[in-house]
């Protein structure tokens, strides 16, 4: 029998292996409780490696070092970091709801592991080939809104109801432009499964509809609320946001769950418009996975250490004056060359009708963006010009 | 459908805040996200300078400046020295002029960088700038340790000129600063004056009208952003100032922007004014001799000079022993601060930071 890889694993052939040893139930409990911790220890060492990745990277874009002194250059610092977060007091505020505040970051931690359940790393699914792995990331993102309100809820602290009330506003917004972003992939693979967006990627999806991919990754940078979006725990003006008044293990899963959300971005834009774990050979695909993953990572790195951050009010105008038009564009365009293009009698599209669609949906992006900068951006120098306010001269003579 | 019942809310910000540059403290008022009403309350970094200085000795008191305006200590000597200088009829020789205004327009620069680098940290820009911005200011604090040895409570000038005359590698190291600098100041202005986000954040936020601030007295790079062309090295020159060739760069309507865009400017016309006294520094000796214990005679002198946040002023009443009687500041950062409720009435809290933020004060001098 052939010990199934990494990536080929998924709960039903690890639960068969089993059931020849175990009776059924057991083999369901053994089954589950092995996976959940390959998915969690996986998330959490990669989210550690993580950190110290954007340090280092953060850290060359402020022209200094970053981390470098525990470890080889400084590979150890987050253990560091856990180690003081364990041994800190955990506090809780008197006036504080202590059962949602208690539950607040275990909800946003759940919710955000639970995406990687679904992402096919190889040929397989943790949860094997799960045939709504797109709707089911939809749908479990949305959650992390709920437990971000009722962190900054149950605090009891002005900050944190502020940050908290900004995010809810702000994630629900930037839900729309994801899914619709996402939609733009799932039509032209006519399946919800993320095995099949792996599989019929002969060209990646983010050269064949740019737009969707803008848009996607945007509305995903709102979503992990980094810069220039980062309403949420907008450091400058609410210290910290929502997780104020956390502090101890309870700040430490917070920290998780927020530095796992770049990761765990980053493996969904893999799947969608990247391609997954395709690639050449002899490069194994997981390489080409993680790779990718990194790839994504840096350039979110990028965006976060360059930009400042946009006001409430320009933030949403955002999603639904600009991702929102651009998401339905890009469906329109898309749906309409699948129409055009694909084969009448099976439905596909050939890697021919791809390049096609690329080379359109290209120009449609182009001339969609110079449209919108034309209507919607402000004409960057159209200042007045200095003049001199009458009510003072400094060359008078004096009296 | 019924009305929702809603509420004004009170939030403290500060004295412990990311963005209030030190521990000022603000009870703003919100309406959702909108400021309804401000109120600043100060004295949290109060160390009672005046009254102190009333037991020092006139020399001693420079000390004192040293640690009002902290980004800006070259500046706070000069106004001090200079008053005491008219106060008690001392002479200054032309190249501790000289090296005096070259190490003043270099404090205006590392000050005006440090205003830039926190406006744009209070944006939300992760630092990055503030990095930059203190990358350069390191090069400007290494000058000011081979002049004097300090690099932030410099202490550097004296009644009479300045303590000591600035050293042989002094100026090769200041050329080289001058040549980078431009270079350096490009770099910023390509990085920040262009960006969308930064123009949408700031363009028309937070508008100070020219009337507004003349009636509230404010000076410096906020006065001249509204359009008002008033720099008391022009206005009313003290040192060499009449002598050198430069320009005062003026706002178009006073937003955040024009405040942040003088700055710049600024600092390029410092730059300029730097290059000129190296070139036309004569030789001699760099301070006056005066006696260990100055005696002014009976009378009191207001004395002001343009530091990088504006006019600031010393008033000093001398009853003819070796301690000032009354020694008064004119704080800059403490006056501008004075506008900010008008300023912030109707824009949303990030706009608050930002506003706050470019208004540039060091709360070392605003509670003296």
């Amino acid at each position: 029998m052939e010990i199934p890889l990494i990536g080929s694993l998924d709960f039903l052939s690890v639960q068969s292996l089993i059931s020849s040893f175990f009776p059924d139930w057991m083999a369901y409990l053994i089954a589950g409780v092995l996976l959940s911790f390959m998915v969690i220890n996986a998330m959490v060492i990669s989210t550690a490696l993580y950190t110290w990745f954007e340090r280092r990277v953060i850290g060359r874009f402020h022209s200094r070092l970053g981390p470098n002194r525990w470890g080889p250059f400084g590979l150890f610092q987050p253990l560091a970091d856990v180690v003081k977060l364990m041994t800190k007091e955990d506090t809780v505020p008197e006036s504080a709801d202590r059962m949602v505040f208690n539950v607040a970051p275990v909800i946003l931690l759940t919710s955000t592991l639970l995406v990687v359940s679904v992402i096919p790393f190889g040929d397989n699914t943790f949860l094997g080939r799960l045939n709504v792995g797109a709707i089911f990331i939809i749908g479990i993102t949305s959650v992390n809104t709920i437990a971000i309100l009722a962190a900054g809820w149950a605090s009891r602290n002005k900050y944190a109801m502020l940050g908290a009330m900004r995010g809810v506003a702000m994630l629900v917004s930037y839900e729309v432009p994801m899914a619709l972003g996402i939609t733009g992939v799932v039509l032209m693979v006519g399946s919800l499964s993320l095995y099949d967006i792996v599989l019929l990627q002969e060209i990646p999806f983010w050269i064949v509809q740019p737009m969707g991919f803008l848009v996607f990754m945007a509305a995903a940078s709102a979503e992990m609320s980094r810069t220039p979006f980062d309403q949420i725990e907008a450091e400058s003006e609410l210290g910290a946001g929502y997780h104020t008044e956390y502090s101890g293990m309870k700040f430490a899963i917070f920290q998780l769950a927020e530095f796992m959300a770049p990761v765990v971005t980053a493996i969904v834009a893999t799947v969608l418009f990247f391609g997954g774990d395709r690639g050449w050979d002899p490069v194994p695909g997981q390489i080409w996975f993680i790779s990718k993953v990194f790839l994504i990572i840096f350039l979110l790195l990028w965006v976060r250490a360059t930009w400042p951050r946009l006001r409430i009010d320009q933030i949403m105008a955002f999603a639904w004056k600009g991702l929102f038009l651009m998401s339905l564009i890009n469906i329109f365009a898309v749906s309409l060359e699948i129409i055009l293009l694909q084969d009448p009698v099976t439905g596909l599209l050939e890697p021919n009708d791809l390049w096609v669609m690329s080379a359109i949906n290209w120009v449609i992006t182009i001339a969609t963006i110079a449209c919108m900068v034309k209507i919607f951006g402000k004409r960057k120098w159209d200042r007045p010009m200095p003049k001199k306010s009458p009510l003072a001269n400094m060359y008078a003579e004096g009296d | 459908m019924s009305e929702i019942r809603t509420e004004p809310v009170t939030i403290n910000l500060g004295p412990q805040h990311p963005s209030t540059h030190g521990v000022f403290r603000l009870r703003v008022t919100f309406d959702g996200e909108v400021v309804v009403d401000a109120e600043p309350v100060l004295g949290y970094l109060h160390r009672g300078s005046e009254k102190l200085a009333e037991g020092r000795t006139y020399v001693q008191c420079v000390t004192l400046t040293d640690r009002m305006d902290y980004l800006a200590s070259m500046s706070n000597n000069l106004a001090y020295v200079s008053a005491i200088e008219k106060l008690a009829h001392i002479e200054v020789p032309e190249r501790a002029q000289y090296i005096r205004v070259i190490s003043v327009e270099l404090q205006r620069i590392a000050s005006h960088l440090m205003a830039t680098g926190f406006l744009l940290n209070d944006l939300g820009a992760l630092a990055t700038p503030l990095m930059y911005c203190f990358r350069e200011r390191e090069r400007i604090l290494d000058l000011f340790e081979m002049l004097c040895g300090a690099r932030i409570t410099l202490s550097y000038m004296r009644p009479g000129g300045v303590f000591q005359d600035a050293p042989e590698d002094f100026w090769p190291a200041l050329d080289t600063f001058l040549r980078d600098m431009p270079g350096y100041i490009d770099e910023l202005e390509g990085l920040i004056t262009g960006n969308e986000i930064v123009l949408t954040r700031t363009r028309d936020v937070g508008i100070l009208t020219d009337e507004m601030a003349i009636n509230s007295s404010i000076t410096g790079p906020m006065l001249r952003a509204t359009g008002v062309e008033w720099d008391l090295r022009r206005a009313n020159p003290y040192e060499i100032y009449e002598s050198l060739d430069f320009d005062v760069p003026i706002g178009a309507i006073g937003d955040t922007f024009d405040r942040y865009l003088v700055r710049v400017q600024e600092m390029r016309e410092s730059l300029r004014i730097i290059k000129q006294c190296v070139q036309r520094i004569p030789n001699g000796s760099v301070r006056t001799e005066t006696p260990y214990f100055i005696r002014p005679p009976l009378g009191d002198v207001y004395s002001a000079i343009e530091s990088p946040k504006g006019e600031l002023g010393f008033y000093v009443v001398s009853d003819g022993g070796i301690s000032p009687y009354r020694w008064h500041v004119r704080a800059p950062s403490f006056i501008n601060l004075t506008v900010l409720r008008d300023m912030l009435i109707g824009w949303k809290m990030s706009d608050l930071i930002v506003i706050f933020g470019s208004i540039d004060i060091v709360l070392g001098e605003v509670d003296r």
